[in-house]
């Protein structure tokens, strides 16, 4: 997808040299994955056997859910601050309703993807800023949470526990679940009609409309997929842990957000990737496991995840050179 | 269809004013009258915070579409660790400690812009990169330990003249004073100017670049007297109390007026919006709601005034 954009930017080089600058900034993201992996893998060997990966990345898949959520609202030009509150929003009532009255969760779960999508249909017709109102939505999921789970409790139901735990042949599940994931967003993102009007409405809102599209449908739509992501999200996320918590998901909003930049997505012009976004996403939740592997302190937890988005974005820069040289930086 | 919703016109700050009016009027009803001014002066004194980063914020947002400091809570954070470390409660020390929470947040803003440009990356993830990682740098720093602010500092931050407290007073002047430079300097001009168009304001000549690195570190400057006040007046550093003022100050510049996609600013409305998110919670409070209904009408009022107030003209 970038590589016409890149190889048009530049008519001085050879193909050859274009072809591979473009390839290898597609690469970037599969391969810090692939670094941080093996650099885990070299200071415990045990880390790369089936159990190894099955325990390393468990953790990563309600983040990678969380990750193509937030790349869906990233494609049309907004961010969503309220994702993570939302994945513990969802968490905290399936831990309470999901074993009890499974119809009357799903109900919730199907009305709080109709806010989402009411959410998107506000913000088209009005041209609201979506980072305020995301942010608004934020207090709201978080406060739905505490109200229904005040301190830590409620009880994942058996078969979700069982189902995140499940052992396949061969290939871990987190990995599965990744790679199906991603093949399906991808398929989603680029090549169904939704996909490209999504997109669309990122590059040029104004064109669609122009073409007769409905642009408020478009970004209801898209806000409607990204609850459904975000739903799965808090139902795996829940499985995980086997119970609730208000707070159990609030790092996800600016984990997302790096994980879809990390994984080459860019903030205006619809240009997203998903099978970047699940690399960004593995990436981030590898960094926790490299230090405790290298046994450094906590306190540095958060600060190397910041590290690794810098040197990322510092070779994909790199990268990017001379392919754009006029104008201002935006 | 689209229903049209009053614009706030030619005076963006008013709806802000409105609302914080409005929810005074609910929460004083509500405890009967009692407290009527108490609530004021409190809310006066806990506003002067979030109008600080408030302000930085306004200007990174000003500057244009895609601008936005995430790094604000982490050079709260920051600062106040670093003024309380440095004074060890000495009234001596007290300038260089000030000085020293302002330095840290001109390097945050610094690193900032110089992020920006040279990774050519969104404000908004370099901003959450510098984030992550002084959020760390602080954790580190200032492990464990509290210490009290000088008294002289703890003083300054608390006291009353005349049943007015001082320290919103000196907020307002700073107001004051950047509203001058937002509207009678070049380089606030030039914020708006690239705000509005930048591509245009480039062609123009305006220094883009210097333009923004002026805009990140006034913002981190901002933040980090926020931080060392802040750790003052409530007795001691904390690393999770800048937590709260990422999203209050986005709020505040939202409500108070100031396009969120650059090019306008208005000064007179972060006050307004800033009392009206504090007044907000004590009415939730006064009305007897628990924590979590207070988070949710919060959340909802806020996107209520946003839709209300915040949408922007639609040309074609």
């Amino acid at each position: 997808m970038s590589a016409s954009s890149t190889a048009a930017g530049s008519p001085g080089r050879s193909i050859s040299a274009l072809v591979s600058v473009a390839l290898l900034r597609r690469l970037l993201p599969a391969a810090s994955f692939v670094i941080l992996l093996g650099a885990i893998i070299s200071i415990n060997p045990r880390a790369g056997t089936y159990m190894g990966l099955t325990l390393i990345l468990n953790l990563a898949v309600p983040l990678v859910l969380a990750t193509l959520s937030q790349m869906l609202v990233i494609a049309v030009n907004d961010n969503d601050l309220s994702i993570g509150a939302f994945v513990g929003f969802i968490a905290c009532a399936g831990s309470l309703w999901l074993q009890s009255s499974p119809w009357m969760t799903i109900g919730i779960f199907v009305l709080s993807i109709a806010v989402y999508a009411l959410l998107g249909w506000l913000i088209q017709a009005y041209r609201l800023p979506s980072l305020a109102m995301t942010l608004g939505m934020s207090f709201v999921w978080y406060g739905f949470a505490v109200v229904m789970l005040p301190a830590p409790g409620g009880q994942a139901p058996a078969w979700l526990h069982h189902a995140m735990t499940w052992r396949p042949a061969f290939i871990p599940l987190p990995l599965l679940i990744s790679l199906v994931l991603a093949v399906v967003m991808h398929m989603l993102v680029m090549h169904s009609s939704f996909g490209v009007l999504a997109r669309g409405l990122g590059g040029n809102g104004r064109a669609l409309a122009r073409a007769s599209w409905s642009l408020l449908a478009i970004r209801a739509g898209t806000y409607a997929a990204a609850g459904l992501l975000g739903v799965l999200s808090g139902v795996s996320l829940l499985g995980l842990a086997t119970s609730g918590d208000a707070n159990m998901a609030g790092r996800y909003t600016l984990l997302s957000i790096a994980g879809v930049i990390l994984g080459g997505g860019e903030f205006v012009g619809g240009k997203v990737s998903a099978v970047g976004a699940v690399f960004g996403a593995l990436t981030l939740s590898l960094v926790t496991v490299l230090l405790t592997f290298l046994s450094i302190s906590t306190d540095w937890q958060i600060g190397s995840q910041g590290v690794i988005l810098i040197l990322v974005l510092a070779l994909r820069a790199l990268l990017q050179r001379n392919s754009d040289a006029e104008g201002p930086v935006a | 269809m689209i229903i049209r919703l009053p614009q706030a016109g030619s005076a963006p700050w008013f709806w802000s004013f409105a609302a914080a009016v409005a929810t005074w009027l609910v929460a004083i009803t509500a405890s009967a009258g009692m407290g009527a001014t108490a609530m004021i002066t409190a809310a006066l004194s806990f506003s002067v915070f979030s109008v600080l980063v408030g302000v930085g914020q306004m200007f990174v947002i000003a500057s244009g579409p895609g601008n936005i400091d995430l790094s604000i809570p982490s050079a709260i954070a920051l600062g106040g660790v670093v003024a309380m470390k440095l004074m060890a409660g000495a009234n001596a020390l007290t300038a260089e400690g000030l000085a020293a929470a302002c330095l840290v947040g001109i390097v945050v803003g610094l690193c900032n812009a110089g992020l920006i440009r040279a990774l050519k990356v969104p404000p908004i993830i370099a901003t959450l990169a510098m984030s992550f990682l002084l959020e760390s740098v602080a954790i580190a720093y200032g492990r464990g330990l509290l210490v009290q602010p000088p008294p002289v500092l703890g003083w300054v931050t608390t006291v009353r003249a005349l049943g007015v407290p001082v320290l919103p007073v000196l907020g307002m002047l700073l107001t004051g004073a950047l509203g001058v430079v937002l509207h009678r300097t070049v380089y606030g001009q030039s914020v708006l100017a690239i705000g509005q168009n930048t591509r245009a304001a480039w062609l123009a000549g305006f220094k883009i670049g210097r333009v923004r690195i002026i805009t990140y570190a006034l913002s981190g400057l901002l933040a980090g007297l926020c931080g060392a006040l802040l750790a003052s007046f409530s007795g001691g550093a904390a690393l999770d109390m800048g937590t709260e003022y990422l999203m209050a100050s986005i709020a505040i510049v939202v409500i108070g007026g100031t396009s969120a996609s650059g090019g306008r600013a208005n000064l007179l409305g972060i006050w307004g919006a800033a009392l009206f998110l504090y007044l907000l919670r004590s009415m939730l409070n006064s009305l007897g709601f628990g924590m979590g209904w207070r988070l949710v009408l919060n959340g909802l009022i806020i996107v209520i005034v946003i839709v209300v107030a915040g949408g922007e003209k639609w040309e074609r």
